[in-house]
């Protein structure tokens, strides 16, 4: 019985998020979407946590702030806009496609290319290299006969 | 066989790549580059609008329009912040220069608020006191203290992060405001 307990809290335990009770908005619509976006924008003081996962009083100040703008009538995008306008595209946790993240967004698809023509260049090398063997000199068909006359013997 | 170019290539690049590894290591150790100063992305922008209450007990307040038509001092400040107290000193000297000070008290008691400006001396010409934080979040603050040089047209012209170490009035503060003024 007490396993059984155990096991249902265990279940029922989401992961724990920073939002205080005194937070959610009463529309469960509304809520979600501010979940969503908080998970979306940096917390500015721990830097590597959204103000959905930081304790930090500016993220909780953020958050509040995400959820008015929401009541107020912004889609996402112009409660995200409304941060960014404050705190720049550091903010955003998924860097957006600038002229200076250009190479942070290209960049993977770079080495890849690079990484293709890198094979190719090898297998075409290597199949001239097979045509182009040089036949065997006088010298060496004469040591290649004296192996095989004495039954691959040295 | 024998060693061509391309066979250098492979740790070409991974020298290239420790070595800017290596360049930012400098940077953030030796170097002294503050990794915690983010730009801010107020630069260059019209002051945000805002019309804050004075402090329960004073009579002043700050609004937007407190900032048109000289050069000023922002400075974002609590008395529950350490740093802020250890850099009062020298907004004290710097409220010599002539320059006003604005404060943004941010989530304060009034009681503390006004403790620390009768023991401490007062710098600022006007206070205003964010109560929820909201202004600050309007100027971008993210940490405190913060001091914003705005120019007489009302726009925001540099950010500071941090208390003004006393050595900084003069490398960067003044020349700061020098520019500013133009």
């Amino acid at each position: 019985m007490r396993a059984l307990i155990l096991a249902l809290l265990v279940l029922v335990s989401a992961p724990a998020a920073a939002v205080q009770p005194d937070e959610i908005l009463k529309d469960p619509a509304l809520e979600a979407r501010a979940r969503e976006i908080s998970k979306e924008l940096r917390c500015l003081v721990c830097q590597n946590q959204s103000i959905d996962d930081s304790d930090a009083p500016l993220a909780r100040d953020l958050r509040i702030l995400v959820r008015d703008r929401l009541k107020a009538g912004d889609s996402d995008d112009q409660a995200m806009a409304f941060i960014v306008e404050r705190y720049g595209d550091f903010v955003l946790l998924r860097p957006p496609f600038r002229s200076y993240t250009a190479i942070l967004w290209a960049g993977p698809a770079l080495f890849l290319l690079a990484g293709i023509a890198g094979v190719a260049i090898w297998h075409r090398r290597r199949r001239t290299a097979v045509r182009e063997t040089a036949p065997l000199s006088a010298e060496e068909k004469a040591r290649v006969d004296a192996l095989l006359d004495r039954g691959g013997r040295p | 066989m024998a060693l061509r170019p391309i066979h250098l290539l492979p740790a070409a690049v991974f020298l290239a790549i420790a070595a800017s590894f290596g360049v930012y290591l400098w940077q953030v150790g030796a170097g002294g580059k503050d990794i915690t100063q983010l730009p801010s992305a107020m630069i260059d922008k019209p002051a945000p609008q805002f019309d804050l209450p004075p402090i329960q007990g004073r009579t002043d307040g700050f609004k937007t329009d407190d900032l048109k038509g000289r050069v000023a001092l922002v400075n974002v400040w609590a008395s529950w912040c350490p740093p802020c107290r250890v850099e009062h000193p020298v907004l004290m000297t710097l409220a010599k220069d002539g320059v006003p000070i604005y404060g943004i008290n941010i989530k304060d008691k009034p009681e503390d608020a006004l403790r620390f400006l009768d023991t401490l001396g007062n710098p600022f010409a006007r206070i205003g006191a964010d109560t929820n934080g909201r202004t600050s979040i309007d100027w971008g603050v993210y940490g405190y203290p913060e001091t914003f040089i705005v120019d007489a047209s009302g726009r925001i012209r540099y950010r500071h992060v941090g208390p003004i170490g006393p050595g900084q009035l003069d490398s960067i503060i003044r020349p700061m405001i020098r520019k500013v003024r133009g």
